[in-house]
């Protein structure tokens, strides 16, 4: 059913969110993101403020995509894995462009997921798919919400298979029609993604 | 890599799909911004303004930004606190100590050469990157002959800036970044403590001028050794990146230093070829020979 459901629409972009839990969650997604992935994929993972990412130092080598640290005003290049910075929320501009700001914190975190939701959002309306990830606070509840409101396509882990329950549960409580998935089928259907939109 | 950049511009649509009433909104309520109080916000990086402004809404109560837009107009007291919407007043003494020690390592050994220097902090908020490179200076011994300029186009980040008072909680946030900094002696050499405030000391201030400038429409107002403009140009869009860069180009004496954000970068600017990288992770650099 998701497999239709993905077969009637183009996905442009992929955003990810993720808190507590999300680097095992995303241990299982990112590796497995197929050779000739098109779509870009931005992610915000809460991490420490006060120190360097060691994401991309993590990821890369175990992907098949570059992957990389979101630069401002960066053109948002095909099937590139890009974190968001420490200490910076990511968006999305025209273009499309990467775009970072040290605007306030947002749910007490930089880089905030409602911030690079809610500018993806806007940037590729219907074309995005959201994604929810396993985390201990409520960030990323309103920015998937401005997506599904968008047209896009929202997708939340299970709660009862993550690692922390809070950020997947307060995302599906705000917006009921997003689709619950276990991480397996989160990875499936980035394969998916790729098959249907390759064609 | 730079194929695949290109492959992205040439494969991805034009246009993205934002909200087009809402586009339109925007775009007029900045014209009415610029053509009444003569703030010029129509080069500004969208996406951080969209989200700036949605926020504004909820705070004026309203429900479009036509609906703000008549507000403005005809509430000229609705200015200054929508204006503390648009511009981000966020920082920090001694942001990103890399940057200072950096500056201490690298500039400094340089700007000891001039018999008396002037430095230009642009978009200065609230003063804590004007107080840093202040003490930088004086635990250099340079800060007797340097005259700082500090701008901004926030008034009331400038009369913060100004007063040099920080709430007590954030000093020793500040401290520690000082001393991360390469700094000789202790911050509170430099500030005096009482009800639960920080006062910044006078003898800085005696180097310190600090004025109303805009980097999207004021000119160079004076030759400068260095430039240090952190996190204000990923605000702006590239055009307007442009114009600023132009501007400390311009306002940079020959070879002289120009510090930006730990994320900012010229890569994508029209000036990249007129600088060279001091200091490349810290984002230290310095204008080329007869550029
Ligand atoms: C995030 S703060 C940066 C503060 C400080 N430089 C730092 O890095 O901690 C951005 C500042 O840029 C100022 N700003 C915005 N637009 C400007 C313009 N056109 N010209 C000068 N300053 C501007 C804002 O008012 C704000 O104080």
């Amino acid at each position: 059913m998701n497999d239709v459901a993905f077969a009637q629409r183009r996905i442009d972009a992929v955003v990810i969110g993720a808190s507590a839990g999300g680097i095992e969650a995303l241990g299982l997604l990112l590796p497995a993101l197929p050779a000739q992935l098109r779509a870009p994929v931005l992610i915000v993972q809460h991490i420490p403020r006060d120190r360097p990412s060691l994401l991309v130092d993590i990821f890369a080598p175990r992907c098949a995509r570059p992957v990389r640290e979101a630069d401002d005003k960066e053109p948002v290049a095909p099937g590139t894995v890009y974190f968001a910075p420490p200490d910076y929320h990511l968006l999305v501009d025209r273009g499309p462009q990467l775009a970072l700001s040290a605007d306030e914190l947002v749910h007490f975190s930089r880089p905030s997921i409602d911030v690079l939701f809610e500018s993806a959002a806007d940037a590729y309306g219907a074309h995005l798919l959201g994604i929810i990830l396993s985390g201990a606070n409520d960030d990323g509840a309103a920015g998937l919400a401005a997506v599904h409101r968008a047209g896009g396509m929202a997708v939340v882990q299970d709660p009862r298979g993550a690692q922390a329950e809070t950020m997947p549960a307060a995302a599906l409580q705000r917006t009921a029609a997003a689709l619950v998935m276990s991480l397996e089928a989160i990875r499936d259907l980035l394969h998916a993604l790729e098959r249907d939109h390759a064609a | 890599m730079d194929a695949e950049v290109n492959r992205a511009a040439a494969e991805t649509p034009p246009e993205p799909p934002l909200d087009p009433v809402f586009e339109i909104e925007m775009q007029l309520l900045l014209d009415a911004i610029y053509l009444k109080y003569h703030y010029d916000f129509r080069a500004y990086a969208g996406a951080s303004l969209r989200r700036r402004l949605r926020t504004a809404l909820e705070r004026f109560a309203c429900r479009t930004l036509s609906q703000l837009q008549d507000r403005l107009l005809h509430q000229p007291e609705l200015f200054p606190p929508l204006l503390d919407y648009l511009t981000v007043q966020v920082s920090d003494l001694f942001r990103d100590p890399a940057y200072f020690r950096a500056l201490r390592e690298r500039v400094v050994p340089h700007l000891r050469t001039y018999p008396s220097l002037k430095v230009w902090i642009a978009g200065c908020s609230s003063g804590e990157e004007v107080y840093s490179l202040a003490i930088l200076l004086r635990e250099e011994g340079l800060l007797e002959r340097t005259l700082i300029y500090a701008t901004d186009i926030n008034p009331q980040a400038l009369q913060r800036a100004e007063a040099g008072v920080y709430e007590m909680d954030r000093v020793p946030g500040f401290t520690e970044n000082h001393r991360l900094s390469g700094a000789p002696g202790s911050l509170s050499d430099y500030y005096t403590a009482a009800y639960g405030r920080a006062l910044f000391d006078r003898s800085l201030k005696k180097h310190i001028v600090f004025c109303d400038h805009s980097l999207a429409t004021d000119s160079v107002f004076a030759e400068v050794q260095l430039v240090s403009c952190r996190n204000v140009l990923i605000y702006f869009n590239r055009e307007l990146q442009d114009r600023a860069l132009g501007l400390f180009r311009e306002a940079l004496c020959r070879r002289g230093f120009l510090g930006i954000g730990s994320r900012e970068s010229l890569r994508f600017s029209a000036h990249a070829e007129a600088f060279e990288e001091v200091a490349r992770e810290d984002r230290v650099f310095r204008k080329r020979e007869g550029a």
